[in-house]
């Protein structure tokens, strides 16, 4: 029964299916997160909030992905090294991640208040969407800098290769600390508006 | 304890460029999400009738992606070395499909599985108003739409991979980010459509 293509491919399965595993952990909290009774009565409160979830989910691994794959080359070429020292590049990468994320996490509130007027239906406040997704951008960016910097550097140390950490860390962490902030942040906008 | 630095590729290190790259890229990807998020507001009542779906949203928007990345990744890599031959009988094309679809089948019955208990225990401590909807809607929900994203995973990486090595540009640099982009936006679009079934 056993033919060579199932064998290769359940090689292939158990190389991968930790990893997968680690990922459908963290995707099932940001989702408990997401189900819970404020999140629900944040989307009905903030119309247009639930439009910006797919997208503000998806940038978080973007940004932050093209971070780590940054620091994971620039360990491996030398040109950085796996320690919070004054780095030229270190710094310029890490702004340019922080300019970014916040960037498109406020251009994503203005993008959902657009598409509701699109849709034609009332959204909420624009000034409550970008509020929303500044203060969760701003949050999600700081943790997601350093928790990303300590894991790529702490494994690299160990000799584990960052290449293969990046993809899972980045998924992982951004759904949790994405939802997370995003929750925290539809609770701060409540308060103050 | 200064480690040697070779100069050259300071350029992709600044900043401003770092920024000027990524930024189109971004406002792209975040056009493209307002799609699945568009998908979301119309069945907003569906979805804030049946709160178990919104447990299942950020996986379902992560494992489409990661599973076109892994059958994507692979390609590029035997397509470099030259060992790729695009036909249903190439054992590396075979390997892969199905060891997507073992990783796919085990995923989302485990998905099914806890997002049951998930719902629950938020139920227990008081996060969420109401326990999960029945185990066995859950499970066919959640079967069904992630082995139909599978299979779109698979169909979009081996085309993807297929247009980047007909077109001679490297899969690594376009095809993997455009698919798995794709298949993240796909993913809350075919849970919804499968919840609307079912439900």
């Amino acid at each position: 029964m056993t033919s060579p293509v199932l064998e290769d491919a359940y090689e292939i399965y158990r190389e991968t299916i930790l990893i997968l595993v680690v990922a459908l952990g963290g995707g099932l909290f940001a989702g408990a997160v997401l189900g819970g009774e404020e999140m629900l009565a944040g989307f009905e409160r903030y119309p247009g909030l639930l439009v910006l979830v797919p997208a503000f989910l998806a940038t978080r691994g973007n940004v932050y992905g093209a971070l780590g794959a940054r620091i994971a080359s620039g360990l491996h070429q030398g040109l950085i090294e796996p320690r919070f020292t004054w780095n030229r590049r270190l710094f310029n990468a890490v702004a340019a991640s922080l300019i970014n994320g916040v960037f498109i996490s406020i251009f994503i509130g203005f993008l959902a208040w657009l598409t509701m007027h699109v849709i034609g239906r009332e959204p909420a406040a624009l000034i409550e969407l970008v509020g929303i997704t500044f203060i969760a951008g701003v949050l999600t960016a700081v943790v997601l800098i350093v928790g990303l910097l300590i894991l790529i550097f702490a494994g690299y140390k160990y000799g584990l290769d960052p290449d293969n950490l990046v993809g899972p860390i980045v998924t992982t962490l951004g759904d949790i600390f994405g939802v997370v902030f995003l929750y925290v942040a539809v609770i701060t906008i409540g308060v103050i508006v | 304890m200064k480690a040697v630095v070779p100069e050259g590729s300071l350029g992709s290190w600044e900043t401003r460029a770092i920024v000027a790259t990524m930024i189109p890229v971004l406002v792209g990807l975040s056009i493209l999400e307002m799609g699945s998020g568009v998908v979301l507001e119309v069945l907003e009542e569906t979805f804030l009738e049946h709160p178990t779906l919104f447990v299942l949203v950020p996986v379902m928007i992560d494992m489409g992606g990661n599973l076109g990345a892994i059958m994507s990744s692979r390609l590029s890599t035997r397509l470099h070395l030259g060992t790729l031959d695009f036909s249903l009988r190439d054992d590396v094309i075979q390997k892969n499909v199905a060891a997507v679809m073992m990783l796919a089948s085990t995923i989302f019955v485990l998905m099914g599985l806890a997002a049951y208990g998930v719902g629950h225990l938020s139920y227990a401590v008081g996060f969420a108003a109401a326990p999960p909807m029945e185990l066995s809607t859950l499970l066919v929900i959640s079967f069904v739409s992630g082995m139909i994203l599978a299979v779109l995973a698979v169909a979009l990486s081996l085309g993807a991979t297929y247009v980047s090595y007909n077109l001679g540009v490297d899969p690594d640099d376009t095809t993997i980010p455009v698919v798995t982009n794709v298949c993240d936006i796909l993913g809350v679009i075919v849970l919804s459509g499968v919840a609307i079934l079912v439900l």
